[in-house]
């Protein structure tokens, strides 16, 4: 099959869409700062966006790797 | 959902024919006016009529317009006005060159009027594991989500009905996808985007007679965006959407530095003597899917173009398989 790595790289980037889902789900989900009155909510969304960053640098990094495995023997680089 | 079937076929009729009768017309005003560009990709110099996306926004609005008095839904008026901002932003683009950064950020302000008008759930949903509330964090979402697939679509406007076709293939798969979730109005309102991309694949596909330029490519972009947002289907359109992320990512990731690709001195493919594409050895070269395709040998620009759609239906049918994962969890 023609091809076959883009094919591959594809589908290696819908699992990790599939489990950074879970992750978001299980570590985003129960965020929640209580006890300082009207900033609860500013204070869960900050750190709510933190994570999410750190999530997306880290999901950023798995696919530059992924892509360099997968793509470097094409290229002889 | 009966209710739905006559202004869903009203609008989609209206959609193609738009599309596919003002197209020649706009082809030859465009060339009498001498708004053309020359196709790289042809061995003998051909000029073309630029910019479509004339053509595919009135398509556009004509058929949401006759949704909207069916419907009169919030949502519609979300989709149209940022969908039009994006127009707007890739004409100014079409008739003088920006910076990288301009579309970036002008897509970001055209992304307001779904948070202004409301048309958005802040509950992000993934399948299998169920949605997590992030309600500042998902106004944020809103915003990349536009201009990432503004410019994505944008990017992959390379070759001869290649940004068309692929909107094709991933817009009915989105349409598909809200079927199968029973969100039948968003399906509905988002039916229009497949039909103007198929009529306007008729002029643009190889031999091309016009180029969407970057109003329509960032029409098309910001259409599937923002369905995507007010369907509340961001994931899914996202994997639908994978071989053109895929484009951006690894031209971002050789590039490291926002730019436009005519901004760069090396090319990612060269030509073959008998016109056909082949990656360039040239290791500062960006690397792009185009160049990850003819790696390991040299296409005609139309196989290349079918090789894109192929891996468009394969990320399609991974949309479709999320879609019905939606009802799974565990």
């Amino acid at each position: 099959m023609k091809n076959q790595e883009i094919f591959g790289f594809l589908f290696g980037l819908w699992v990790l869409i599939i489990l950074g889902g879970a992750i978001a789900v299980i570590v985003l989900g129960p965020i929640s700062i209580s006890g300082y009155g009207d900033f609860d909510y500013i204070l869960t969304s900050g750190l709510q966006s933190g994570v999410a960053i750190i999530l997306v640098i880290v999901w950023i990094i798995i696919l530059q790797k992924m892509s360099n495995l997968i793509f470097r023997k094409k290229f002889n680089f | 959902m009966t209710e739905l079937i006559i202004p869903a076929i009203v609008s989609c009729v209206i959609a193609f024919f738009a599309v596919y009768l003002i197209t020649p017309p706009l082809i030859t005003f465009l060339q009498k006016r001498n708004m053309t560009v020359i196709d790289m990709h042809k061995k003998e110099p051909v000029m073309i009529a630029r910019p479509g996306g004339i053509s595919i926004i009135i398509g556009i609005i004509a058929s949401e317009i006759a949704l909207y008095a069916f419907l009169q839904m919030n949502e519609i008026l979300a989709i149209l006005i940022t969908t039009f901002l994006a127009f707007l932003i890739g004409y100014v683009d079409d008739r003088k060159r920006m910076g990288g950064w301009w579309k970036p950020i002008a897509l970001a302000i055209a992304a307001l009027p779904i948070i202004f008008l409301g048309a958005y759930d802040s509950d992000l949903a993934f399948p299998l594991f169920g949605e997590v509330q992030i309600p500042i964090l998902y106004l944020a979402i809103i915003i990349f989500m536009i201009v990432i697939t503004g410019n994505t679509i944008n990017s992959i406007d390379v070759l001869n009905g290649v940004a068309s076709g692929f909107m094709v293939i991933a817009s009915f798969s989105l349409s598909i996808a809200l079927f199968i979730l029973q969100n039948y109005e968003i399906a509905i309102i988002s039916l229009p985007l497949g039909f103007v991309s198929l009529a306007f694949y008729k002029y643009h596909k190889f031999p091309c007679k016009i180029f969407p330029g970057d109003s329509g490519a960032l029409t098309l972009g910001a259409m599937y965006g923002a369905i995507a947002i007010v369907g509340q289907v961001e994931i899914i359109a996202a994997i639908a959407l994978l071989p053109a992320v895929i484009n951006s990512f690894l031209f971002l990731s050789s590039v490291k530095r926002i730019v436009e690709h005519h901004e760069l001195k090396s090319k990612p493919v060269e030509h073959t003597e008998d016109f056909k594409l082949k990656a360039s050895k040239d290791k500062k070269a960006r690397i792009s899917l185009v160049r990850l395709i003819v790696a390991s040998e040299a296409l005609s620009e139309k196989q290349v173009g079918y090789v894109i759609f192929k891996l468009t239906l394969f990320s399609g049918f991974l949309a479709i398989i999320t879609a019905l994962m939606m009802g799974f969890r565990i």
